[in-house]
């Protein structure tokens, strides 16, 4: 089987090439990457005016499977990746069972390997059931594959637990996702603390609640010297700390969501539980850091936090519905539309946000398009706008914060280790 | 002259402008004459069907509701929660569209969640009118309050309005800032540090901790009621303690404009936030809010189910 | 919109205000007992300057009332602009009263039928009759007025404005043509 793409602006980060070039791919493999390429091949794709990248690897995606199939599934999740263009993806644990066990892992890869239309990778817990209580089994978590350990969703409470996680994660080498949130700061809150939570009449979560959480983890990675992760920062203090503690040496990345740099908590005004997540969306000013630390290299991924919930869940008073947001089909397309349009980044940088970094912090051989590498590649139309409709979604849950929107980007074609897995319906 | 209700609910008063507001309290002021007749009825909403769907218990707001309803000629149906399939498990949206189905035009809601009223008024076609979502809003409350008001002062704009007690946990004191200010009031809130939510200036209010400097400045003053219930046995002390320091009394109003005007939404803690001889006092409007009430809720029932109606004249199915 | 004819100008108005106070005198017998009552917006001053003429000619004031029966109407979605619900302003017992109800203009009928059905939840008159300026026929409910200023035939496509110094700046009657 071999695949050649033609005339395309090719962007790989990893090897920092910005520039008209053709890709021959054989057997899931790339094989050359130069200007003119002349091959007999069973397949070719022509480019011309589009961008040829990595795959996007989203390293924060909730795939609900097993457990709550209603939200979504293996098969459904890895088919709205790849029409967002992600073709790699990073589970999180919190499934029904939660991924805490050889066990556990072992039922999702089975799944996995049944079922996904891209590449998942397993992110197990850090604690049992994420209950803060007991660490999870983690040697054997790193045994059977997982490439991270994260209780994504809820923060671990106890300060000599999350400390012990930490050097069991340097023990394994295994990335240590935080979720940063002191609950007992906001306990039940549902929005952001400040003006909109007083005018809505709701209950707020403070930033305090996030920044002090993620002061904490800085301060105890420093003192394990382990790598950590910190998911989905959401207000300035929080980009502040990560900016310091980097410069003090510790081994901490970054990620922001595009629903955290795209929207502000203005955009709950209307009490629409689509704009209900967790962290909340912030201030002005917290969007604004949030784009600046992606800009000056603070922040290093995006990801979508993609949290698939049903209409049942989400179509309640907004203080009983369900946080989170899907954000598989968007984050690219929403990424363009608010960074690259407005010349806050260009497409390298982009590419090195949600495809290089992302496959370093993970340590997977993805990200990057040299020679030898896996052929995942995404070919998008720069500048094509779309609407975001509701009955488009290939994800089995309609939760997004984009509803409505046009958004800059279209994903054209998937490439999953060499194979076609996806063409743009449109 | 010109000002028009184009909205089919009224949800709450951060959504309205100013000419809106004044036409709800014009309209009630024509609406307050019926009241006065021997026969206390209009034929408005003859052959209309309003429902007051109270998820929280409530008398006199679904009173005052369902005797504004009755005085315009509308069938009342009088739906709570007790006895409702909300106790079954029914969600808003289908309890809503269940009423709905029952060809109601008007949905009354009460309800302890804030923007449940806004929810609902998003998924029917019959018109929505929040009576009290949470610690979101009560826009009648506010009108028939800021009615009040008017009838008193002659006018809204210029005057100065304290609002004192919990104001973090008030619908009230949320839907009067908004209709006040947007009328061109001044509007200060007082209350203990704890019961002030945060960045409430930003709604356009002063903010005081100390209650006498808040009545020294006011032409009126709308006591809020405290709600200790949730706090049990450890209530009392604190009601005494909340009275000490906030409770609105003879001795205070001392200081006050001889004339200041005492408002409260009720039902009234008779020594807890307001002692019982200013209540029943010269300065106290209290029962002529309850009055006003009625012509507040009959105006807005009145414009919302009239711009209903031509909104889905213009719209065919 | 296009203006077709002059009707009336104001003299021509004040003559018929003087000849209907006569009329009505002569038909209750005096004013003892009558009470004017006008539909907002424009009877509101045609009754008023009723008044004031049958006290210039009888010596005696006789009670006027606001009616508005926005509340009473039978056809509030096919105006296309909202009416206003403005106040109703009768300050005496209707009841047992020889009611002189005056609008400007009879057309259709409804307006007073609605304002018979607002006056009936007022109390019980002895007698109501109706005073309009102009009669521009087209009934649609079987109701004639008692006293008229001038019976004009119109088609439907036109409109008759009566404009009134109270609020218009001008005294005149005008028919108009609307396309």
């Amino acid at each position: 089987m071999k695949l050649l793409i033609k005339n395309g602006r090719f962007i790989d980060p990893g090897n920092k090439i910005d520039g008209i070039r053709d890709i021959l791919v054989e057997n899931g493999r790339i094989t050359e990457v130069s200007a003119g390429i002349e091959a007999r091949v069973d397949n070719t794709i022509d480019a011309q005016g589009k961008i040829v990248m990595p795959g996007i690897v989203d390293m924060h995606v909730h795939l609900r499977e097993p457990g709550r199939e209603d939200k979504e599934t293996v098969a459904s999740a890895t088919a709205a990746a790849l029409r967002g263009g992600v073709t790699s993806l990073l589970a999180m644990p919190n499934t029904q069972p939660c991924i805490d066990s050889a066990d556990s892992v072992k039922l999702l890869k089975e799944i996995i390997d049944k079922t996904a239309k891209s590449h998942v990778f397993i992110c197990g817990a850090i604690t049992k059931e994420r209950k803060g209580e007991k660490l999870s089994a983690i040697s054997e978590l790193k045994k059977e594959g997982a490439v991270a350990i994260s209780d994504d969703g809820v923060s671990v409470d106890k300060d000599d637990l999350m400390r012990q996680a930490l050097k069991a994660g340097k023990e394994q080498d295994l990335l240590v996702i935080s979720h940063c949130e002191d609950r007992s700061l906001c306990p039940s809150g549902v929005v952001n603390l400040g003006i909109i939570s007083t005018r809505l009449g709701l209950r707020g979560i403070s930033r305090e609640s996030e920044y002090k959480r993620v002061q904490r983890d800085l301060e105890l990675a420093q003192k394990t010297g382990a790598r950590i992760h910190i998911a989905h920062v959401s207000c300035k203090e929080s980009v502040d700390l990560v900016a310091q503690y980097k410069k003090k040496g510790v081994k901490v990345t970054a990620e922001v969501t595009p629903h955290h740099f795209s929207l502000t908590e203005d955009a709950l005004l209307g009490f629409d539980t689509n704009m209900k997540m967790n962290p909340p969306l912030r201030r002005k000013e917290d969007r604004d850091a949030l784009k600046e630390g992606l800009k000056s290299g603070v922040i290093d991924v995006i990801a979508s936090d993609h949290a698939p919930h049903t209409e049942n869940e989400k179509e309640i008073e907004f203080e009983r519905a369900e946080f989170g947001v899907i954000g598989l089909e968007t984050e690219l397309a929403a990424s363009v539309h608010q960074l690259i349009k407005t010349g806050l980044l260009d497409w390298p940088d982009l590419a090195q946000k949600m495809c290089l970094n992302p496959a370093k912090i993970l340590g997977i051989n993805k990200g990057s398009l040299g020679i030898g590498r896996d052929a995942d590649i995404i070919i998008i139309s720069p500048e094509k706008e779309w609407a975001v409709k509701k009955e488009e979604f290939l994800s089995s849950s309609k939760n997004s914060p984009f509803l409505g929107w046009k958004l800059t980007g279209l994903v054209e074609y998937c490439v999953v280790s060499g194979s076609i897995a996806y063409k743009s319906p449109g | 002259m010109t000002a028009a209700w184009s909205r089919k609910d009224l949800l709450g008063l951060e959504d309205l402008n100013r000419e809106e507001i004044s036409l709800i309290l014009s309209t009630a002021e024509s609406f307050k004459e019926v009241s006065t007749r021997e026969i206390k009825k209009v034929p408005a909403l003859r052959g209309k069907t309003v429902v007051n769907l109270f998820y929280e218990p409530s008398t006199r707001t679904r009173v005052s509701f369902e005797i504004a309803a009755k005085r315009l000629s509308a069938d009342v149906i009088n739906i709570a929660s007790e006895t409702s399939s909300v106790r079954k498990g029914e969600t808003l949206i289908d309890t809503g569209r269940n009423i709905e189905a029952l060809k109601v035009d008007i949905i009354v809601v009460r309800h302890n969640y804030s923007g449940a009223a806004v929810m609902l008024g998003r998924s029917v076609k019959a018109s929505v009118i929040n009576a009290g979502d949470g610690w979101h809003e009560h826009p009648t409350q506010a009108l028939l309050d800021i009615f009040t008001l008017k009838e008193k002062l002659g006018r809204i704009e210029g005057i100065k309005v304290s609002i004192v007690g919990d104001i973090a946990h008030s619908r009230v004191a949320r839907s009067n800032i908004w209709g006040l200010t947007k009328l061109g009031a001044n509007v200060t809130v007082c209350a203990p540090k704890i019961l002030i939510p945060p960045a409430i200036e930003e709604m356009g209010v002063k903010v005081v901790t100390d209650i006498d400097e808040a009545l020294a400045r006011s032409d009126a003053v709308n006591v809020l009621r405290m709600q200790f219930e949730r706090d049990g046995e450890s209530a009392f002390p604190r009601q005494l303690e909340y009275f000490k320091n906030f409770g609105i009394t003879r001795e205070r109003l001392k200081k006050a404009k001889k004339d200041i005007i005492i408002m409260h939404p009720g039902p009234l803690n008779r020594g807890v936030e307001i002692s019982s001889e200013i209540a029943d006092g010269l300065n106290s409007v209290i029962l002529e809010q309850v009055t006003n009430g009625i012509a507040v809720r009959m105006a807005a029932m009145f414009l919302v189910a009239q711009a209903n109606e031509n909104i889905s004249h213009e719209t065919p199915d | 919109m296009k203006e077709k004819a002059k009707l009336l100008d104001k003299e021509a108005i004040s003559r018929i205000i003087t000849r209907i106070s006569h009329e009505i005198l002569e038909k209750n017998k005096g004013s003892s007992g009558v009470c004017l009552i006008g539909i907002r917006n424009r009877g509101a001053y045609l009754a008023k300057r009723l008044a004031v003429s049958i006290e210039n000619i009888d010596k005696q004031g006789v009670p006027v009332g606001i009616l508005d029966i926005t509340l009473y109407r039978d056809d509030l979605t096919l105006i296309a602009q909202q009416p206003l619900v403005r106040k109703t302003e009768i300050g005496f017992d209707i009841t047992e009263k020889n009611i002189v109800l005056v609008d400007d203009v009879l057309y259709t009928g409804r307006t007073v039928r609605s304002a018979l059905d607002a006056l009936a939840d007022l109390g019980r008159p002895k007698s109501i009759q109706l005073a309009v300026l102009i009669d521009r026929g087209h009934r649609e409910l079987p109701i004639r007025a008692d006293y008229v200023g001038k019976n004009v035939p119109t088609s439907h496509k036109e409109t008759v404005e009566v404009r009134l110094l109270e609020v218009d700046d001008i005294d005149e009657v005008a028919i108009v043509e609307t396309e």
